[in-house]
């Protein structure tokens, strides 16, 4: 017993000891726990869990499926799954921007839906040329989203209201807001969904022929890519960048250095709520068409996930919304071809962030193991 | 007048109980977000409890309605040892472990019920179809002008409620472990000073709060939805911490706000029938709580005092 329990924490050590690689071999590690839990689960199901999981690689055009439809291929499964992936990117940095300054925003599907409407009413319905339209609905969707994500951020600088309550109030006020709207002026009998915008204001160019191929090309994900290096660079090299972190880290320290904490506070909830904003625009406007009455998009929650799989660091949130997304886009094509319910893929996406939320605890524990073995080394040595 | 009362009391009171749950996890020192996972998890265990025996009983029985309140509130918690243990033990951030156990509980209800139904019931469902419990009219004390609807139509579950309110009201106000749990959350160095174990009043206070918001979550499936689906995570228990929040984390002035919110949900569908609007304006109708929580935090957080403590992971050789 002693001696596999010295294996198991020597093990441990050489996997997860070296302090600088921790950000990324954590996060891996406990991508790799809930994988195995996930395999754990649809093993007791009856269901080979290669399959499920291959499943899940073809449904996102990273594997090629056993046969394909007219005008489909492995690569128009691919650039829809980059359609599905780009709100998920844009999400995921919102979550991040504001946990940097120490704040939770829960609210993220809140302000997507709002962006999303907004700009679907001001852009979506117009008759404006693509040139005009497309660069148009990036600008309202930010500015909504922006409006949105101060409010929070003014409630909690102004009114002491811890921003995850009022987020949550903001989210259902939206949704049934929002739903009222639809319902009673925008609303398509047929599909019971909103009127679908324009062609001109949509972000994705839907079902375009290449060679013989029809596929959707999603404009969004170059500018999403780009995003993250860009407050990759505003969170680490700008004052800006340097003062959130403060405020995140201690308000009374940051006070004390002269920053102003409620102006931070307020700035960086626009800052991710323009995030968000741009999440509302290419879902609602880029992966969909049109808008769902009383639901709120469950992106919003996911990015929870997807930032704290990444340390919400921007680079790395780049590799796990790709990951979360391959589980949730997948989940359709596995639930078809191997019989698995596809809610199988949100439990898979919850266990992974039961286990980075334990991200803090392994590195102390680990941290535990090696200060032991390096006692024993030393009596051995002394 | 009268169904505003009914309604409203019918939505309060299992709110209320939530709340208190709330309370106490909080004034141990616990941020407790985790409430809506966990009283959509009691709602399932109970659900299932009452679906499973529902054969065994007849369609007028209550015996099934009373097992399913049982098990919710070991469903709420067994499930909330889990936020213990990543709040007490892994020294995690409380706030993202109570937003991990919502998501994981939409999920892993969501899941379940479905497998369940399809393997168990050999139908494809995503709810169990649970009905609404009976009611009740105490016979004297109804016929008070205007009060007595208090008494009339009443779900034997706000019978419940009351009772175990007031329990819990003692226990947190009269007892010595009571007294234990509001030290938590203020000063757990002194209590730790005293011999007592700091994480184990915690544990208890949070299994307290998971107990209780799975008896508020059977109590809604029994009521609002008449089954459990995932349309029980409509943001009640978010609704339950902004009543503490304003309820100043005490017990009697939450009572207050989450009447309030009752009364101004009822009220609002009552006004939407009353002058006949079309259904869709129920939409908005849904807003008032929300609506009314929002204003009321912008008028009282600033007074609020929360619990010294609360939120910060115990470290017995921090100064």
């Amino acid at each position: 017993m002693k001696g596999s329990s010295l294996i198991f924490k020597r093990g441990m050590v050489r996997l997860l000891g070296n302090e600088q690689r921790q950000p990324v071999t954590i996060p891996l590690f406990a991508i790799a726990l809930s994988l195995l839990a996930g395999a754990a689960v649809i093993l007791f199901l009856g269901k080979n869990p290669l399959t499920a999981y291959q499943n899940l690689l073809q449904g996102s055009g990273l594997l090629p499926k056993p046969s394909y439809a007219g005008y489909k291929s492995m690569l128009t499964d691919f650039t829809s799954f980059m359609n599905a992936w780009t709100p998920m990117l844009f999400a995921s940095l919102s979550v991040a921007v504001a946990l940097r300054a120490g704040l939770f925003n829960i609210g993220v599907s809140g302000q997507m839906l709002t962006a999303g409407f907004v700009t679907t009413l001001v852009v979506g319905y117009g008759t404006l040329a693509a040139p005009v339209a497309k660069p148009l609905v990036l600008v309202v969707g930010m500015t909504a989203g922006a409006a949105v994500g101060g409010l929070i951020g003014w409630l909690k600088h102004q009114f002491n209201i811890n921003e995850v309550v009022s987020s949550i109030m903001l989210n259902y006020i939206a949704q049934y807001v929002i739903s009222f709207f639809i319902n009673t002026y925008y609303v398509n009998p047929v599909s019971r969904q909103s009127n679908a915008v324009s062609k001109a204001a949509r972000l994705t160019l839907m079902d375009t022929p290449v060679g013989n191929l029809k596929m959707d090309i999603p404009l969004g994900i170059v500018l999403a890519v780009l995003a993250a290096v860009l407050v990759k660079f505003l969170l680490d090299r700008t004052v800006f960048g340097y003062e959130i972190k403060c405020v995140g880290t201690s308000q009374n320290a940051a006070r004390y250095a002269g920053i102003n904490v409620g102006r931070n506070v307020v700035l960086a909830m626009v800052f991710s709520g323009a995030l968000a904003g741009l999440a509302g625009v290419t879902y609602y406007l880029g992966y969909f068409g049109s808008i769902q009455p009383r639901v709120l998009p469950s992106t919003g929650f996911d990015a929870i996930a997807v930032s704290l799989l990444a340390n919400s660091n921007p680079l790395g949130i780049i590799f796990s919304s790709f990951l979360i997304t391959i589980i949730s886009k997948g989940s359709t094509y596995m639930s078809s071809s191997s019989g698995l319910e596809s809610e199988i893929a949100s439990v898979i996406t919850g266990m992974i962030l039961l286990f980075s939320a334990c991200g803090v605890f392994i590195r102390y524990k680990v941290k535990g193991f090696k200060d032991e073995l390096k006692e024993q080394e030393e009596r051995r040595d002394g | 007048m009268e169904r505003i009362i009914i309604d409203g009391l019918s939505f309060s009171l299992p709110l209320f109980i939530m709340a208190i749950g709330g309370i106490y996890s909080e004034k141990s020192g616990i941020t407790n977000l985790a409430l809506e996972g966990l009283q959509g998890v009691g709602a399932f265990t109970g659900a299932l409890a009452a679906v499973l025996v529902a054969g065994s009983f007849s369609d007028q029985s209550q015996a099934p309605f009373y097992l399913a309140v049982i098990f919710a509130v070991i469903g709420g918690t067994v499930y909330s040892l889990l936020h213990a243990l990543l709040c007490i033990r892994f020294k995690a951030n409380q706030v993202i472990s109570g937003v991990v156990i919502n998501i994981l509980a939409m999920a892993l209800t969501a899941f379940l019920t479905k497998y369940l139904n399809r393997s168990v019931f050999g139908a494809a469902s995503d709810k169990f179809v649970l009905g609404v419990s009976a009611r009740i009219t105490v016979p004297v004390l109804s016929g008070i002008p205007v009060l007595g609807a208090v008494f009339k139509d009443l779900y034997p579950f706000e019978m419940i409620i009351v009772l175990v309110a007031v329990a819990a009201w003692y226990v947190m106000y009269k007892t010595r472990y009571g007294m234990n749990l509001r030290a938590c959350g203020d000063n757990p160095h002194a209590v730790d000073a005293a011999g007592v174990d700091v994480g184990k009043v915690r544990l208890v206070a949070v299994m307290v709060s998971g107990g209780l918001s799975g008896l508020a979550g059977i109590c809604f499936a029994y009521s609002i939805s008449a089954n459990f689906s995932s349309s029980i995570y409509v943001g009640y228990g978010y609704l339950a911490i902004a009543a503490l929040i304003f309820g100043n984390w005490t017990i009697l002035p939450t009572l207050g706000s989450c009447l309030l919110f009752g009364f101004a949900r009822s009220g609002g569908y009552y006004l939407v029938q009353k002058l006949k609007m079309p259904s869709s304006y129920s939409d908005l109708v849904m807003t008032l709580p929300y609506v009314v929580t929002l204003l009321l935090l912008v008028f009282f957080s600033k007074y609020n005092r929360s619990p010294r403590a609360l939120g910060e992971i115990y470290d017995k050789g921090k100064r």
